[in-house]
Formats: C-alpha cells, structure tokens, sequence
C-alpha cells in the first residue's frame, strides 16, 4: 500500500544531506602527509561551516585594560578563571563552559569572544589553552 | 513464596544510562508475555547537581542549572532564574518577559519532534527517526543564530534576558515557522494515519483520567487522557498570561481522550502547532524597551549576596511542570538550599497502569510515551522463578523484540 512513509523515503534519497560534511571524505592515513598535501592546494577540503553572529568561542583577554576588580572570577561556575598575584587573571581554555558571564561583567570589556571553535591541544595544560599563563 | 503456585516472573529494567536525566528502575511483574504488575524505583543515581549549586553564588548556579538536562536547557534556566527573582522580589522587564517564552516555545517544538522520533524509532520505522531529527535541525539553527550556541543557550539573567531578539532575526524566524506549519500536515499523516503506526499505538499503554489523576502526573502524558492541566494557563508565567490559550487535548481534534500513546502523539504534534502559533503571536505583539531590569550586573551581585528569601519557579516543561525551590540566606553569598522537582518524576508513577496487561515487545513504546530520555533501558533480567534461573534482555534485543511486533501486526509488509 504505497502511503506518506514509502513516498517520504523514497524523496529522501534525492534531497541534499541535513548534516555537515567532514573535512575529508576518507580519513587519511597519515595525517602529516594530509596537511602537506593541503597546503600545496593538492588535496581539496570541505571549509568548516560558518558560526552563527552572536558565537560563544575562544575567549580573548586584553591584559592591559584589565584593573584586577575579580568579578569575572566570582561569576564565573567552572572556576576557569583564577586570579594572579600580578592583578590580573589566568585564564584556562580546557575548564571554560562559555557562558559568558565574565564578558558581560567585565567593568573594562577585557574578555571578548571571538569566533575561534577549534581549541584540541595535546594536552590539558597546551600552550594555547591557557591565556595569560 | 510458595514455588509451586506463582507463575509470574519478575523482570527488572533499569537503571542507568549517562543520557538520562533521571535515571529509574523498573521492576516487571510476568505471566508469560502479559505484564500483571510494573513498580517503577525512582533514585537510582544521584548527581549532586543540588550540592553542587549549594557551593556557588546564584550568578554561577545559572549556567550550573541549565546543564541539568541537555534538552529542557533553557527549562531549568528559567525555573532557576524565576524562583531566584521570586526571593529577591526582581521583577523581569515586558520585553525579557515575551523574549523568553519565544525561546520556552522554540524548545518545545524541538523536544516534541525529538519525541516523534524516538516513538518511531521503538516501533521500528528508523526512516522517521532520520526524517524528524532532520526537521529539528532547523530550529536548531534558529536557536542557534538566537543564543549563539546550539545547546545551552546561556540567555537568562536575574531580571531578564542576556541578548535580545532584534528586528533582523525576524525573518529567519518567520521562515522557520513557514517551514513546520507546511511540514505539518506531513508529520500528521505519517504519525495518525499510517496503518502501521496506528497499529502499534492505538489501545496501548491506556492511562485513564482517574489514575492520571490520582497519580498527580503532569505535561502531554496526562493531557492524552483528557486532563486539563497546563501550567502556562492556569498560573501564567512569563507572557503566557497575555496569549490566549487552550487545552491541548485529543477530544478537542475529535479524537477520543484514551490517554494511550496514539492520544500523546496527537497532544505532542499539536502542541508543536500551538507553539508556532505563540511564536508568532509574541514576535508580532513584542513590547519596545530594555531586556534586563538590572544592568549593572556588578551591584546585581552584591545585592544577590546580601539579601535573603525563599522562591518558587514553575514552568510547563515540554514534559509537564517542573518546579525550582531556592532559598538565599544573608550569612552566605552561595544558594542556601536548591530543590529540583523535574516532570519525569511525576510521570514515572504513571507507568503502573499504563503497563499493567500489555506485553514485552510493547515496553520500550510506553516507557517511551511519557518522554523520559529512554537511554535509560540498558538491561532488563528475566527471573525465572519456578527454575531459579537469570535470563537478561539488553536493550538491542528488547528493541529487536518490539520490531519484530511490528512486523508480525503488519504482516510482514513493512521493513
């Protein structure tokens, strides 16, 4: 009995994909050789997609503006902010929720998101996971 | 307990799934394939996302709360948020007022086609499950181009909203909306009037009105049975109290309330209607002005460390009430006493009856049914109590049982 479903899956296998696409198609077997490959224009990848405009990503810190007041430690939950002897913060990525509190409380405008989603790092405590170090 | 007279088998199910918001237990009672008696032991695993809370200030509890579930994010943000204002007598401007039942509503439309999903997948059609997580995809993207992020949107604040809904996001919502009011009447043929889905949910897991009621249960699962009961009209919150509202109930559709899962899946699908309506209601209607009342989020702080007071937050969650209870002391600058009341607890009660003479392969449907996140069915043991012996389901072999009830009901004629 050919109803909704069978017509609804048969429509499917012609409509464009609903999920994103992975940078490559086939993992590579050797990811050193991939980016090489990548930078002599001889492997194509498929571009991240675009963040939405009010995008939560990596924070960035502005020492100099900074005046050590500690609000951005109080409000913020995971205790990724920690504040220094030098009056200004530490800031770990890896602990980070991106709730932004600390962006809106921020009597200066130190903290600012920018648009940075990619933070893998070798390890927790990775050079560019820790602002301010 | 005599070996020779009882025949029944005891089959426990549950209790732990990392998904689950509320992990449970449920202990079966078998006579054969017919289920004759079903205990549900709610408890199973503690998070102590309440101690947690305890040990922070009421700004940090914000993006605590809404990390209790990872659907009804913005529920408990809300609740939280709500019962807080409620101690400290903060009262939200209009504006914030109409900006969160958008979003309140945007996630019920996600959660409801979640569960639209998640029902197909139990009976067996794995093509809806595709198909309706593909259509969720697009107030996905709205809620993301609203808050920023996919998943825990970070919006609320004490006294209002976080970021506001500006006229150049009108657009993109009102296509969103176009887009579910056309798919509509398609997700209606292929949930109410396919032969084989009418099969599986018509006549089960029957909760009538007079255990719904008794057994206090709350949201769609209790509406299915004719109940009128929702939060958003009989104590309106945010601008629920300038819409005009109705019941969502099956005998409003010409359907009759049996409260079995085909009535939840009317409820569900037409609260997603419901819902775009309030949308566009509040988008049209939405007041001119400031989007939180305190601004100054530093003295905000300082007054929430100083003052105390005890409040209540309610919201009608996409699975029924949840409420929030806070209470704030002077001594302590952290919440001095968090209480979470989520819907599943209430519902679970209702797996009694809803249980009580269906079958095995139906398990999976019904513990479906009133939408508890249904990770939670990881093993189920077979007791054989005549002969002592253990016999375990896991969940992929109870799921394989309740395609093959398909297939036999159908005759085979669906894959």
């Amino acid at each position: 009995m050919p109803t909704q479903t069978i017509y609804t899956l048969i429509k499917q296998l012609f409509t464009k994909k609903a999920t994103n696409p992975f940078p490559v198609k086939y993992t590579p077997e050797n990811m050193h050789d991939a980016a090489e490959l990548i930078e002599k224009d001889e492997l194509e990848i498929n571009p991240p997609v675009d963040v939405p405009p009010n995008f939560r990503g990596k924070l960035k810190y502005d020492i100099e503006s900074c005046i050590g007041c500690q609000l951005c430690v109080k409000v913020c939950p995971s205790q990724a902010l920690v504040f220094k002897e030098d009056n200004t913060v530490r800031h770990y990525v890896n602990r980070c929720t991106f709730c932004g509190q600390c962006v809106d409380i921020c009597p200066t405008d130190s903290f600012e998101f920018t648009d940075e989603f990619l933070m893998a790092g070798p390890e927790k405590l990775y050079e560019d996971l820790v602002l301010n170090p | 307990m005599s070996r020779e007279k009882d025949t029944t088998y005891e089959v426990p199910i549950g209790p732990i799934h990392p998904a689950l918001k509320e992990p449970f237990l449920i202990k079966f009672k078998l006579k054969g394939e017919e289920i004759v008696d079903a205990e549900p032991f709610p408890g199973m695993n503690h998070r102590g996302i309440e101690f947690m809370g305890m040990h922070r200030n009421p700004m940090e509890v914000i993006p605590l709360s809404e990390r209790i579930c990872g659907i009804c994010s913005i529920v408990h943000q809300h609740m939280f948020t709500t019962a807080t204002e409620h101690a400290l007598s903060i009262e939200p401007t209009n504006r914030a007022r109409y900006i969160r039942t958008i979003m309140c509503e945007l996630e019920r439309i996600h959660s409801h086609i979640l569960w639209a999903g998640v029902a197909a997948h139990e009976i067996g059609f794995d093509t809806h499950l595709h198909f309706t997580w593909k259509i969720r995809e697009k107030v996905m993207d709205l809620l993301e181009y609203i808050a920023g992020n996919r998943v825990n949107y970070s919006m609320w604040t004490f006294g209002g909203v976080r970021r506001d809904i500006t006229e150049e996001m009108y657009p993109k919502i009102f296509e969103t909306l176009e887009y579910y009011e056309n798919l509509y009447e398609k997700l209606e043929e292929i949930f109410l009037e396919d032969p084989s889905i009418k099969l599986r949910t018509r006549g089960v897991g029957v909760l009538t009105k007079k255990d719904a009621l008794e057994l206090c249960g709350v949201g769609p699962t209790v509406r299915a049975s004719g109940v009128k009961k929702d939060v958003r009209i009989d104590q309106p919150y945010a601008a629920y109290g300038d819409l005009d509202l109705d019941y969502v109930i099956p005998s409003r559709y010409g359907f009759e309330n049996k409260g079995d899962v085909f009535c939840k899946t009317v409820v569900r699908l037409k609260e997603l209607l419901q819902s775009v309506d309030i949308i566009k209601k509040c988008v049209e209607q939405m007041p001119e002005g400031e989007i939180t009342s305190e601004p100054k989020k530093a003295a905000l702080l300082n007054k929430l460390g100083k003052s105390a007071g005890e409040g209540i937050g309610r919201i009608e969650a996409p699975r029924g009430e949840a409420i929030h209870y806070v209470r704030l002391s002077e001594e302590r600058d952290d919440v001095d006493c968090w209480k979470i009341r989520a819907s599943t607890y209430n519902n679970l009660s209702t797996y009694a009856p809803m249980f009580m003479g269906e079958q095995i392969a139906d398990i999976p449907l019904i513990a479906a049914s009133i939408d508890p996140c249904i990770g939670c069915m990881d093993r189920a043991e077979i007791i054989d109590i005549n002969r002592g012996e253990v016999q375990s389901y896991t969940k992929e072999e109870l799921h394989e049982l309740s395609v093959k009830k398909t297939k036999q009901i159908t005759k085979g004629g669906v894959e």
